[in-house]
């Protein structure tokens, strides 16, 4: 065929094939120019959200009143002397919040991963690896949390342990990456387990079973080595759902508590301001899709990269 | 529904509709007007200096150089090589189907019927394909649309070539599946290609393949994804339908047995070049081209002792990124000589009529006999 | 096949059950109960109130109570709104929810769908980065956002169109519009990412080799096949929707059930938090099996298996 041809001669051509299959995938990442914008784009969020306070002008909280009441008791607009990008009503000044956001998101982003990562794994594995009743069982409860309406599940969780010691934690932002990881380890679930199963089949895991190797190490050594990279893809793509939920439940007022600055609450202060001071609302929502942007085209370059057989799939 | 129905003769099967005369000469005058040559040719296909290329991101890959060859009306022609040495590339670029881009023929004419379909607009190569030159495809698993009926499937170029009324049409395509030895066929034009077993759906690809009546048919490694009984039968089926229907045939295959037993001549293709040509008879006889003995070489035979382990052709074949000036096959060759690494051979006549091969070690003086 | 839709919707029984356990647990574990007011009812007031609506039960008394009484189609009093049951209040509100949630659902498949194509087949041409570009904004701006931006630009700017409210279709127009913009932009990624997957298959050069004209290859063999892996992700689309809309009811003011959820939660209305719960539970099962038939229905190897 001819796309054999190109492969055959590709492949032969390249004596470095034996860099190894990670290395390989790098040099196909860095080669795609949509996919180094969002390592960018990811770069700089992760630098903004873990050095935020550090190179933030003001303390997110700090109240800047005396510029507020000179300028007639309104935000001040963007590129005013010693706040960039304005202030709020309060005088926060909006750079320093919008930094504080970006912690914030930093944060619900790696949580919540990790979260459904240490979930869906661990069930994704045990039911593709035993089979039989187990997988069936699990299977079965990843149909149902599917079913699950999540916005609304999160909500409820999120209101109803507000009160709670539990709902304190971390200015409400604990509560918010339990809920979210809650209803959002089952794809990867599902992913692991499919990615398990076909594996199961291949030769080298026939060959270590026959061997003698323990059930643990076969999973552990040889089938999640190897059925990493979806698995990466997703978690990847599912960093700007969990940003996105964030948003919009501190957007609708459940998410992290007053004073801290989720992007989604500043959008949900600044639109009473918006046909005034459009700012308010403009900037924290560039923040927002930047963000969303950068982790999707990294997820999607990702994707290529690992699995070029995957290429243009979801 | 697998195995049961495999093989079943289709010998008191109605003759198929003729194709009506007068389409075949309007696309036919159109062709020729468009193309600017005249008719009257001496083969039905002259393949003459193709060079397809592939431009990756590595580099332009060479899949085919320089190659030339030619059909006779009704003959069998065997293209013979390794996966990878430009065999399908060749036939797709007959029927430019070469996938643009990355692929595109950089040179040479293919004149088919006297039309010279590198010069045809896009749209009259169309009115060509699936009329006058059929495809078989290697694997009919994925080569059959998977949510359309084969009755569908294979009444499309009838359809869009012949004009026919739609009962016609029908008809014709039953027809054309009791051909092939599909058993019950009208039962089964409404089925889906998963409905049948891979066998059964490879006849369906030569039902489509012949829907139109072809005057040459470009099958691309037809049995190589199927079991061994039933690659008999399929190539039996392509040979003895082609002979009827007085169709030529270009068989593809890197199996040097089976070209053994369809093709009148064979040409054997090295990493992108022809490297030798000639009669069946004597390519086997005697073989003036040491890659050409390594696949003879590789067949199993009935003598061969058990236990003994299967000869091979070491190595791979080279990069077809910018080659060096030299015999492609050197590096595996186990009689390549100084003059083998600095130039490379043409394709120069042998003994026999006809029978021509690529090997400095071959040729008058060369150091082999 | 009717077997296979008739399992499928039978399906949405045990997953409604596990629904409505998790969150009446959840609900009654959670601290404070419907008579937390900002004036502290008297003890001997919340007794009564309690014994009167059976909250004074065991919880498993509570949860057969309710569910028998789910299962002849009474959804209880609401403890908030004590004058209404919760039947009136889901009936107030469910048809504008459902037609704001089918009215986006039609917008992001006509619109998403045809834009994915259309970037496909013009693959790295003009069409492509047009359709790409705006596919990439519509993920990148939540809803609420999207709802802040069309309410600033066409009914305060422009004032084509009305802030809010729900009352004749030129105030449909910017709650759908705002509510559609994520999935169309999903679906339109992934049609295009399809669309350009299957351009590759053998069938496609079959079909080619047959010497169809280019529109028929697209129209008769790459549109169904490209479709195959998109009615996939229509289920979680249309699960955003439903959950997604009481966001954008919140926004533009309109009177459908979504408004109520917060409520209900807020003020622990435990049957009228069950009933909003289930019914956005049965909303998304439901939608998935109608998905899942409609998958069946494009796919003739899941049909006849």
């Amino acid at each position: 065929m001819a796309t054999n041809t190109t492969v055959v001669g590709t492949r032969i051509a390249k004596p470095k094939a034996a860099a190894g299959p990670w290395r390989e995938a790098a040099g196909r990442l860095f080669r795609n120019k949509l996919a180094v914008v969002g390592l960018v784009i990811v770069a700089l969020f992760l630098f903004c959200g873990i050095f935020g306070p550090l190179i933030a002008p003001w303390p997110y909280q700090v109240q800047d009143l005396k510029a507020v009441f000179a300028n007639g008791d309104r935000p001040l607009p963007p590129f005013s002397p010693n706040h960039f990008l304005g202030t709020d009503q309060l005088g926060r000044d909006l750079l320093s919040r919008l930094l504080d956001g970006a912690r914030i998101s930093v944060t619900v982003a790696f949580v919540v991963q990790a979260v459904i990562l240490f979930i869906g794994v661990p069930v994704g594995a045990i039911a593709g690896w035993f089979g039989g009743r187990t997988d069936n069982f699990l299977m079965r409860l990843t149909d149902v949390i599917y079913a699950f309406p999540d916005l609304l599940f999160i909500i409820l969780l999120s209101v109803a342990f507000r009160e709670t010691a539990f709902g304190q934690a971390l200015d409400g932002l604990f509560l918010v990456f339990v809920a979210i990881g809650l209803v959002g380890w089952v794809t990867v679930a599902r992913l692991t387990r499919g990615q398990l199963l076909s594996l199961k089949e291949t030769e080298f895991v026939e060959a270590a079973k026959a061997i003698g190797v323990s059930d643990r190490k076969i999973v552990t050594r040889h089938l999640l080595p190897n059925g990493m990279g979806p698995i990466i893809v997703a978690i990847t793509l599912g960093i700007p759902t969990a940003i996105l939920a964030e948003a919009t439940l501190a957007y609708i007022g459940v998410g992290v508590q007053p004073p801290r600055a989720s992007w989604g609450s500043l959008i949900a202060d600044g639109q009473t301001f918006i046909r005034s001071e459009p700012h308010l609302v403009l900037f924290p929502a560039i923040f927002i899709a930047l963000a969303l942007i950068g982790f999707t085209f990294l997820g999607d370059g990702l994707r290529d990269a690992l699995d070029p057989k995957l290429k243009g799939k979801q | 529904m697998v195995g049961a129905d495999e093989g079943i003769p289709a010998t008191d099967a109605p003759s198929i509709i003729e194709l009506s005369a007068d389409d075949v000469l309007r696309a036919r005058t159109e062709a020729v007007a468009n193309a600017g040559v005249g008719r009257k040719a001496a083969h039905l296909l002259e393949v003459s200096g193709l060079s397809t290329h592939f431009f990756t991101p590595d580099g332009v890959v060479q899949a085919v150089d320089d190659v030339s060859f030619d059909v006779g009306y009704g003959e069998t022609l065997g293209l013979v090589g390794e996966s990878g040495c430009g065999k399908s590339v060749s036939a797709l670029s007959i029927a430019r189907l070469v996938p643009d881009p990355p692929g595109k023929i950089i040179a040479g004419s293919i004149l088919f019927d006297g039309i010279d379909v590198l010069k045809l607009s896009s749209e009259d190569m169309r009115k060509l394909r699936g009329k006058e030159i059929g495809f078989i495809f290697q694997d009919p698993l994925t080569s059959l649309n998977p949510t359309l009926t084969i009755g569908y499937q294979i009444g499309e170029s009838i359809r869009e070539h012949m004009g026919l009324s739609p009962k016609a049409a029908r008809e014709r395509i039953t027809e054309l599946l009791a051909k092939v030895g599909i058993p019950r066929p009208k039962d089964r034009l409404n089925d889906y290609p998963f409905q049948f077993s891979g066998g059964m759906r490879q006849r369906v690809m030569i039902a489509i393949a012949l829907s139109c009546d072809p005057k040459l048919i470009l099958a691309d490694e037809p049995t190589t994804a199927l079991d061994v009984t039933i690659q008999a039968q399929i190539l039996e089926l392509i040979q003895r339908l082609s002979s009827e229907f007085g169709t030529a045939v270009l068989l593809i295959t890197h199996d040097l047995g089976i070209a053994a037993g369809m093709c009148d001549r064979v040409n054997v293709m090295y990493a992108g070049r022809i490297v030798e040509t000639g009669s069946v008879d004597t390519l086997f006889e005697k073989p003036r081209m040491p890659y050409a003995w390594g696949l003879l070489d590789s067949l199993p035979r009935i003598d061969d002792v058990r236990g003994d382990r299967l000869r091979t052709i070491e190595g791979l074949p080279p990069i077809l990124i910018s080659p060096p000036n030299a015999c492609r096959f050197a590096p595996r060759c186990d009689f390549a000589r100084d003059v083998c690494w600095a130039n490379e051979p043409a394709l120069t006549h042998r003994d026999e009529p006809g029978h021509l091969a690529r090997c400095w070690a071959t040729e008058t003086g060369g150091w082999i006999e | 096949m009717i077997a296979y839709i008739g399992r499928r919707f039978l399906w949405i029984i045990p997953v409604l059950f596990t629904v409505s356990v998790i969150t009446f647990i959840l609900m009654h574990s959670v601290p404070g109960g419907p008579w937390d007011r900002e004036k502290q009812l008297p003890a001997a007031t919340q007794d009564r109130l309690n014994a009167k609506y059976g909250l004074d039960q065991p919880i498993y008394i509570q949860y057969i109570t309710w569910a028998g009484k789910f299962i002849q189609g009474d959804l209880g009093p609401s403890y908030r709104y004590t004058d209404r049951s919760v039947n009136d209040i889901v009936a107030s509100g469910i048809w504008t929810t459902v037609q704001l949630g089918v009215m986006a659902f039609l917008l992001s498949v006509i619109v998403g769908i045809p834009l994915g194509i259309f970037a496909a087949l013009g693959h790295n041409k003009l069409p492509d980065y047009i359709a790409t570009s705006l596919s990439i904004v519509g993920i990148a701006t939540p809803s609420f956002v999207l709802s802040i931006m069309l309410i600033v630009f066409f009914a305060v700017q422009l004032r084509w169109f009305p802030t809010g409210n729900w009352k004749g279709p030129n105030t449909w127009v910017l709650p759908t519009v705002a509510l559609a913009g994520f999935p169309i932009a999903v679906i339109a990624r992934y049609t295009r990412a399809s669309m350009l997957e299957v351009t590759r298959k053998d069938y496609i050069r079959t079909a080619h080799s047959k010497g169809l004209k280019d529109q028929s290859v697209v129209t008769r063999h790459m549109i169904r096949n490209a479709l195959i892996p998109v009615v996939t992700i229509l289920g979680p689309t249309l699960a955003f929707l439903v959950t997604g809309s009481f966001i954008i009811e919140r926004i533009f003011g309109i009177p459908g059930v979504g408004q109520f959820y917060i409520t209900a939660i807020s003020t622990r209305d435990y049957s009228l938090l069950m009933a909003m719960t289930m019914l956005y539970a049965f909303a998304v099962a439901f939608l998935n099996v109608v998905v899942d038939v409609l998958y069946a229905y494009i796919d003739p190897r899941i049909r006849y298996s």
